[in-house]
Formats: C-alpha cells, sequence, structure tokens
C-alpha cells in the first residue's frame, strides 16, 4: 500500500502517522510538501494529518484548504481514491468541501487531551473494515476544534446514509451527551462522503498501534486499509 | 574611541533610573566607556546589565554548583545543558521562568514561556521531545487565582500544543505567598547527535551574520528589565512589556533550522531570548572573542519607524541569529524562504570586539563587547540565614479527626488533588512515545523507537525552603532523583530554576544561598550534576516575598522502557512494603497546615547517604522485574501515596495499624524523607526482604493489596471510589466556580 502524507507548515503529526502506517502498511510513506501540484504517482491512500496548519489562525483548516496540493487531492477524491484527515486533517477536508459540516470549538471551550472511546457503526467501509460493527475501541483525542457540526438536514443525511463511521460513546458502547466529549452533532467523531471514500475523524489512531506502549485499537483503522486495498488489486 | 554619537532623548538621572540602573551602575558605565552613552547605549546596558540577563546577585554563588560528570557535554553557560545518553546520542535541556509576563498577561505570558525554553533546546540542534513545567500560583481563595490559573494552563497548551510537543508533567501549587506573584516555570527537552551540538560562539572575521525568523516588533520592549523589578498594584500597567508568542512561527523555525543543521550549513547559532537582538549579537561575538558590526536597515520589521533603541530592545519572539557557512548561505537562504521565514544579513564579524549598531547612516552605539557581558556588576549581596525553627513531636500535636477522615480531606485538598484538569489540556501524547502519562511519579517518554527512555519530573517543596533553605534545597533535588528512581530510571543530571524574592533584602538573600548550599550538597552526593539553569529573583509584590522556590527539573535514563515501573496497584493480594526510616515527622506536613492550621516546625532532614542507599536499591528491584508498583513518598506521607496507588489500580489495600511507639496520625501522614512503597508479588517477597536486609535497607511489610478500600485495622474503612471521587473533583469543581 503506498500512502502519501500531505505536509503542510504547521502540521505536527506527520511524524506519528509514518511511524503507524509504516508499522502497519510495511511501507515508509510519501511525505507530500503542500505546494507540490501532484501527488506521486501510485498513491492508494493520501493522509491529511493533524497539527495546526498555518497555526489555525483563520478558522483551522482554511488556510491548507486551499493549497496547491489540494486541487491533486481533490481530482484523487473524485477519482475514488481513499483519502483519510485526522483532527487537523478533518478539519482540512471540511473546509475544502470534501466533507460535509464544519468543526467549531468544544463545548467546553477548552482543549481537551485523552483517550475517549469510540463506537464503530460499521464495519463495511475501507476505513472500518479492520473492526466489527457495534466494537468499541479506545483511542486518544488532542483537540480545541473537534466540535462537528452541521445542519439537521445534513446530519439526517449522514445517519440515512450510514455515513458516520465513528462516535463518541462510554466504554460499553452507550453513546450519551455524558461520553460526547467536545459536544458534536450525534455524537460524531468521524465522517464520509457520500460515495464513501473520503474519511474524517477528530480522534488519533495513528498514537495507539504499539502493543510495547499499550493500547493498540487505532490499528484496526489502518490493516483495515491495507485489507481493502489488497483485495481491490 | 572618541566617537559621538546622536543623543536623543538627552541622558538624565531619571531617565537613567527609569532603566533600572542604579547610580553607581551607572557611573561603572561612565568609566567604562569614558563617555556619556547614547540613548541606545543606554537600552543596551540596561538590557545587559539587569539582574535576569547579568546574574549580578547570583553569579559568585552559583559558581560552586556541581556541573560535571563523565556524561555531562555541556554545563550551564550555554542555551542549554547537554547530557550523553549513549550510542551516540544526547539529551538537551533547561527549564526558565516567565514568572512576571505570566502575572500580567497569564496566557502569552506563559505561552512565550514556552515558546522561549523550546527555542533554547533547538537552537542546539536538538529536536524537542517533552515540555514539563512548574506552576505556582496564589491562595484558591485569592480573586486573581481562578483567571490566572486558567490563562497560564490554557497559555502552556496554546504554544505546546500547536507547536507538536508532548507536555508530560509538572508540578501545580497553591500558596497565598504566590498572591501577587505567580511562577511559571517551563523545562523543555530534546534529542541530537552527541556529535552535532550547536554552540552561541562565533568564529571567523568577517562572518555575515544572518537574522532568521518572525519580524522584528515594538512588542516586549524591556521585558527583561521589568522581569527584574518588583510589583506593585500598578503592574498591570506593564502589560505592554509582555511579548506575544506565535507558536506556528516557532515550529517553522524549528524545521528550518534542524534542516539547515543537517545542511551543515551553521557555525554559531543563538535565539533572540531575553533583551533580543543585544543580547543574542553580543553573547555570539564575546564567546567567539570578535566584534560584532549591526546594521539595523537590513532587520525584518513588522511595522514603520522603529528606532535603534527600539529594534535593540524588542523582545519580539520565534527569531534567531546565526553565523553560516559563507559558501552555505544560499542554500540556507532557499530553506528558510522554503518555510515562509524571513531571512536576512545583518551584520558581520570583526576583529574589533566592538559592539557597534549603525541604523539610518548613524553609528547608535560602540561599545566595547566583552565588557558588556563581562564586567556586568557582580553583587555579594549581604545575607542572612533563616533562623532554625524547632523540631515538632508528633505527641505534641494533637490529631483534629480520625485517620480516615483525614484522608479523604487531604486526598481531595487543593494540594493533593488530581492536576487531571490542567494536564488534560495539554497534548501529552503527540509524537508516540508518551510511555507514562502526567500524574505517576516521573513521566517517561521513550526515544525514538526504543528501547530506551527517558524519565523526567519536576519537584521542590517550598513550604520546606521557607523553613528551612538549606534542607529544603537538599530535599527538593532528593525527591526528583526519587521520582526517577520510582519509574525505574538512574538519575543523570539536573536544571534548576531558582525563583526568589527580592536579593537586596539579606532574608531573602540568605534563602538563596541556604537553598543553594543544598542543592549543591545533594547534587554531589547523589552524583546528579547541574547542566542549566535561570535565576528568576525580585518575586515580590509590595515587600512581600514569594515562598523560596527552586523549582529542579531533572532528567533519567531507563535502558529498557518495557520494564520501567509505575505507582498503580498491580493485584490482589500482594505484599506491600515500605522502604525507608519512619519516625513520623509532622513539621511542614501538609496534614500540620492543612488539617491542623499551622505552618510550623522544621521540616524533614534528608539523609543523603540513605536516600542514595534506598533508591539504588528500589532501582535494583525493578529492573530484576521483582516488584509489581512502586511510589515515592512525598507531600501527605503514607497515607496519601497508598490512596494514590489504590486509585490509579482500582485496588484496594488491608493495612496493619501504626506501630505502636509512633502515634497513628503521625505514622500515616508524616513526611519522612527517604521513603518509598512496593508491592511484591508472593513469589518475590522472601528474596525481597532478603536482599533489602543485606544492604541495610530498612523495610516493613505494612499491608496486602486487595478489596476496594483502604481498610486500616482499627479505623473506619475509605472506598477507593469515594478517594477518586474527591481526588478528581476539587479542581474541575473550583474552576468551574462551584464549591
Amino acid at each position: 500500500m503506498n500512502s502519501a502524507i500531505l505536509v503542510f507548515p504547521g502540521i505536527n503529526r506527520e511524524r506519528d502517522m509514518a511511524r503507524a502506517l509504516t508499522l502497519i502498511t510495511g511501507h515508509a510513506p510519501a511525505m507530500v510538501w503542500h505546494a507540490e501540484t501532484e501527488l506521486p504517482p501510485g498513491t492508494d491512500l493520501v493522509v491529511l494529518p493533524g497539527g495546526f496548519s498555518y497555526g489555525d489562525y483563520l478558522r483551522c483548516g482554511a488556510i491548507a484548504a486551499r493549497a496547491p496540493v489540494m486541487d491533486a487531492v481533490h481530482r484523487f477524491a473524485e477519482g475514488g481514491g481513499l483519502v483519510l484527515g485526522v483532527c487537523n486533517g478533518f478539519q482540512i477536508l471540511c473546509e475544502a468541501g470534501l466533507l460535509p459540516g464544519v468543526l467549531m470549538r468544544n463545548a467546553g471551550l477548552k482543549f481537551i487531551c485523552r483517550d475517549v472511546h469510540l463506537r464503530v457503526e460499521r464495519s463495511d467501509t475501507p476505513f472500518t473494515r479492520g473492526y466489527n460493527a457495534g466494537q468499541v475501541i479506545r483511542v486518544p483525542v488532542a483537540h480545541g476544534e473537534g466540535n462537528f457540526v452541521a445542519d439537521d438536514d445534513t446530519v439526517r443525511r449522514l445517519e440515512g446514509e450510514g455515513r458516520v463511521l465513528y462516535r463518541y460513546c462510554s466504554a460499553t458502547g452507550e453513546v450519551a451527551d455524558d461520553h460526547n466529549i467536545n459536544g458534536a452533532a450525534a455524537s460524531i467523531a468521524g465522517i464520509v462522503n457520500a460515495r464513501g471514500n473520503v474519511l474524517g475523524m477528530m480522534p488519533h489512531p495513528e498514537n495507539h498501534v504499539e502493543a510495547v506502549m499499550g493500547p493498540t485499537d487505532g490499528r484496526g483503522l489502518f490493516a483495515g486499509l491495507v485489507d481493502h486495498l489488497g483485495r481491490a488489486a | 574611541m572618541s566617537t559621538t554619537l546622536r543623543n536623543e532623548p538627552a541622558i538624565t538621572p531619571e531617565l537613567v533610573a527609569a532603566h533600572g540602573l542604579k547610580p553607581d551602575e551607572y557611573q561603572r558605565i561612565l568609566d567604562l566607556i569614558g563617555r556619556e552613552p547614547s540613548f541606545t547605549e543606554l537600552g543596551i546596558f540596561s538590557a545587559m546589565w539587569n539582574e535576569h540577563c547579568s546574574y549580578k546577585s547570583s553569579r559568585i554563588h552559583l559558581r560552586g554548583l556541581p556541573t560535571k560528570a563523565p556524561w555531562v557535554i555541556q554545563g550551564p553557560g550555554e542555551n542549554a545543558g547537554v547530557i550523553d545518553i549513549g550510542d551516540g546520542q544526547a539529551v538537551v535541556f533547561k527549564m526558565e521562568s516567565h514568572n512576571h509576563p505570566s502575572f500580567i498577561e497569564p496566557y502569552q505570558g506563559a505561552a512565550t514561556g514556552v515558546g522561549g525554553i523550546l527555542r533554547d533546546v533547538f537552537t542546539m540542534g536538538a529536536r524537542p521531545i517533552a515540555c514539563l513545567n512548574a506552576l505556582s500560583f496564589g491562595a484558591p481563595e485569592h480573586p486573581k487565582t481562578r483567571h490566572l490559573v486558567s490563562g497560564v494552563v490554557a497559555g502552556v497548551g496554546g504554544y505546546g500544543n500547536s507547536f507538536g510537543v508532548p507536555t508530560v508533567g509538572g508540578q501545580v501549587r497553591f500558596h497565598s505567598r504566590y498572591d501577587g506573584n505567580i511562577l511559571v516555570n517551563a523545562m523543555a527537552v530534546g534529542l541530537a547527535d552527541a556529535d552535532k551540538i550547536f554552540y552561541a560562539a562565533a568564529s571567523g572575521v568577517d562572518m555575515p551574520i544572518v537574522y532568521l525568523g518572525s519580524k522584528t516588533g515594538r512588542d516586549g520592549i524591556h521585558g527583561a528589565t521589568m522581569a527584574s523589578a518588583e510589583f506593585d498594584d500598578d503592574s498591570d500597567e506593564k502589560r505592554p512589556t509582555v511579548q506575544v508568542g506565535d507558536p506556528f512561527a516557532e515550529k517553522l523555525l524549528l524545521e528550518a533550522c534542524l534542516e539547515i543543521m543537517a545542511k551543515g550549513c551553521v557555525v554559531a547559532i543563538q535565539d533572540m531570548g531575553a533583551a533580543g537582538l543585544t543580547c543574542s549579537a553580543v553573547e555570539m561575538g564575546a564567546k567567539g572573542d570578535l566584534g560584532v558590526d549591526l546594521d539595523l536597515d537590513a532587520v525584518p520589521t513588522r511595522e514603520r519607524g522603529m528606532s535603534a533603541y527600539e529594534m535593540m530592545l524588542s523582545e519580539s519572539q520565534e527569531r534567531m541569529l546565526m553565523v553560516l557557512k559563507p559558501e552555505k548561505e544560499q542554500e540556507a537562504e532557499a530553506i528558510f524562504r522554503k518555510w515562509g521565514l524571513d531571512f536576512a544579513i545583518v551584520g558581520r564579524t570583526t576583529p574589533s570586539k566592538r559592539f557597534v549598531v549603525r541604523h539610518g547612516g548613524d553609528v547608535m552605539a560602540d561599545l566595547p563587547i566583552k565588557e558588556l557581558g563581562d564586567e556586568a556588576p557582580v553583587y555579594h549581596r549581604p545575607h542572612v540565614a533563616s533562623p532554625a525553627l524547632p523540631v515538632l513531636h508528633a505527641r505534641d500535636i494533637k490529631a483534629p479527626m480520625p485517620v480516615a477522615d483525614a484522608l479523604e480531606k487531604l486526598i481531595g485538598s487543593p494540594e493533593l488533588c488530581s492536576r487531571r484538569w490542567v494536564w488534560e489540556q495539554y497534548d501529552h501524547v503527540i509524537g508516540g512515545n508518551t510511555v507514562q502519562r502526567p500524574g505517576g511519579d516521573a513521566a517517561v517518554v521513550r526515544i525514538e523507537d526504543g528501547p530506551k527512555a527517558l524519565a523526567l519530573t519536576v519537584d521542590v517543596t517550598p513550604r520546606y525552603c521557607e523553613a528551612d533553605p538549606f534542607e529544603g534545597g537538599k530535599q527538593a533535588v532528593a525527591e526528583a532523583w526519587r521520582n526517577i528512581t520510582a519509574v525505574g530510571g538512574k538519575p543523570l543530571a539536573v536544571t534548576d530554576n531558582l525563583n526568589f524574592g527580592n536579593p537586596e533584602r539579606p532574608e531573602i538573600m540568605g534563602q538563596f544561598v541556604g537553598c543553594l548550599r543544598g542543592i549543591s550538597d545533594a547534587c554531589v552526593a547523589l552524583d546528579f550534576p547541574i547542566v542549566s539553569g535561570n535565576v528568576s529573583l525580585y518575586n515580590e509584590t509590595n515587600g512581600r516575598g514569594i515562598l523560596p522556590t527552586p523549582s529542579i527539573g531533572g532528567v533519567g535514563l531507563i535502558d529498557d522502557f518495557t520494564q520501567a515501573a509505575t505507582l498503580a496497584f498491580k493485584a490482589e493480594n500482594e505484599a506491600i512494603l515500605l522502604i525507608g526510616e519512619t519516625q513520623g515527622w509532622l513539621g511542614q506536613s501538609v496534614y500540620l497546615r492543612d488539617l491542623c492550621g499551622r505552618e510550623e516546625g522544621a521540616p524533614p532532614p534528608v539523609d543523603l547517604a540513605a536516600e542514595r542507599r534506598h533508591g539504588d536499591a528500589v532501582r535494583g528491584m525493578i529492573r530484576g522485574g521483582v516488584v509489581s508498583a512502586v511510589h515515592d513518598l512525598s507531600d501527605g506521607g503514607l497515607a496519601v501515596a497508598l490512596a494514590e496507588m489504590a486509585m490509579a489500580g482500582t485496588i484496594g489495600a488491608v493495612l496493619d495499624a501504626a506501630p505502636a511507639e509512633i502515634v497513628p496520625h503521625a505514622w500515616w501522614f508524616g513526611e519522612d524523607q527517604g521513603r518509598y512503597l512496593v508491592t511484591v508479588p508472593d513469589a518475590h517477597l522472601l528474596g525481597v526482604l532478603t536482599k533489602l536486609k543485606a544492604v541495610e535497607v530498612p523495610v516493613r511489610q505494612i499491608g496486602k493489596t486487595g478489596g476496594d478500600a483502604l481498610a486500616i485495622a482499627g479505623e473506619r474503612p475509605v472506598a477507593v471510589a469515594e478517594l477518586k471521587a474527591r481526588f478528581e473533583s476539587w479542581l474541575p469543581d473550583y474552576m468551574a466556580g462551584k464549591g
């Protein structure tokens, strides 16, 4: 699996993502500078990692969404290529119009870094096939603006079309306000586009992939992608 | 030299005083340069000779500190200390205060404190891999405290999170003596190749001096001078002297600097911290025995019409000064342009050993460069030792409540409750190397792909330092050493951040001298040299000093992080052993202060030989894999340490009553030093006890793990869930304004 990590100025989890991808796919990803206009040939997966692109000084992700490399990402996604945006990457994908909605400031108005539980809503997508539907996984979040907001119609459509893949929940899988760490609409932690090839999520699966470090629940997402691409080939 | 420099405004005694220079200091300037200084020169002297930059009150006392060991690559005097951790790797670290700015403007003050210390570390060629901090706030009931806690924590997080370094540990305390003068001490730790460390000393004549990073603005002018003065009721008016941080620019600066260092472009590098362009240019020249000729017309500025004076004294953040290899200049410039950063040649090195500043065709300053630093006044300030306080006897202290009630109260008190509300606002997992997150004895951060890891901690107990500076200084170092040991690390070196009141008062100077003696003795006895540090004096408001607070940042090495110990109880029915001697020392304990309302008595003494013996034994047991949980005993004593282990593991314990010879509340809450708690599975118990006896380490089995409460014989059992609820609720409730 050939992955490409986009590097915007101010991105800071690109090394974490590269380590996770290398560990699980067996191949070091290409690091693609934001000023490039093409993705490396043969790219299977484009990853927009976490961080504070351009300092998040406008709206989060708004400037990165207009970086030169994003035209290539639009073309790649339109061609059915897999795109994964994590944290700031999710914010960039929303600002780029590749995903609906927007990430607002956390309801508690504070940055939150802690492990959270996510319920995997379905397992029949490239981004979740490493898990079982209904499975609860534990991964960290680290964000100040992860409160997913969209108008009611959009949220209804996301739900109706099964496009909510990850949702904040309790350790046993209950979805309730108590577990909705940032106030996101419908406790949404991760969604896909209509075609199902672009995922944006706030939590960081790339930080929970090594057994020696503790939990490994993040592995499933990457392992599922490898599996999906292996079958497609 | 008989240069005539343009001078406006005219130099008056009032102007000299406004620059924080005393009349005799001004006379020293006149003697040194043989003429009246220009306005710009006066500003330069004020920047170089203030307490913050010159260490004029502390310097003679710092000279005696132990700074050497075979593994020390660079001790104090550079941007940060450097130690060798084997395999060609080096750890670069330092702690620095940003107290005054954080009191005036908490968010930006704390943020730029973090930014400054990160810059110190990557200036030396290291990629920052962890941050820690030590925060001291006023009493919870003081009207400003909530605002300051909220702003400082947001500022520390705001900068570190965006920059992309995990903030993994630290201290938070509340005490009324910090009401008008909070402390924000930030520590950064970086990793470098041992043979690729970069220094400030310029070399070679007529080498281009390059300015890199953000533009220069009017922010932070006289920041270092402000930081060297006491506060009064009008301190809020000093807000314009606080700098504004831009972590995005710093992240770009980091990546660009590491890239040009890797390409071999850099001869010398110095970040612009306190006193900005002045201090960095003088240091590069003075350390390299060279003069520096600066052309301010080339300095990238944020606004028009800045004077030489303003440019020389600006403390705009995220700026660097470098000497580049001339043949690599273009390559370096291309890298900086790629990262969107300013790059300008602003001067040259000269053989003259003079510091010349030109602006708009005029020479604005022409000063002897060595003397600017070396001839700064050095004061032998008078000092008096703090009066010795009596040793309190536990039998004379009446227990105000049963042990179980006391434990519940203490675990939910401002001093001892969970700091989760704070550290959850810091990204402590970025990098994917945080093995032990905040909340343990020391943070553990893996080095790249392991198996090595660093154990990191910041410690000091200011109430001990106030009561007995010498013992308090020893204790701060011993506590850091103990915390590193408790996770299985070998303590390697220290950075110190010495926060005190007004050194012109002999009793404050006495605290300073006493603490330093204690620190020095402990560092020698524990083989724990000091490799970097910072002194912050004049921490006073309206004549009331802070508690003496010499924060000690410790770094230790763990050979294999998978063998690191944690404090959580792991299983039921394991023996709980108390290691070390317990007399039941209640003087200056949290129990005495917070439950009996008495801040009294001598603090617990530290027996450094015993400290070392006990610690070495504990570390040996961790490496031998015979202990399942380890925790050091500190604030709150035995009962609080047991509660912390129980809460972390969600397992209770069944505990024997206090031994007959010690009054129960002194046994459970005394703060005797040099102690640890360990749990041992049955299979190893006999071996452990035999081994400890052989090395003459006192040990006593005090109970067994198990159940869902701390059940002390003869006392009401305290449910672990109840403890946890109290432990976790105080800080969030307080910040939300509840109760």
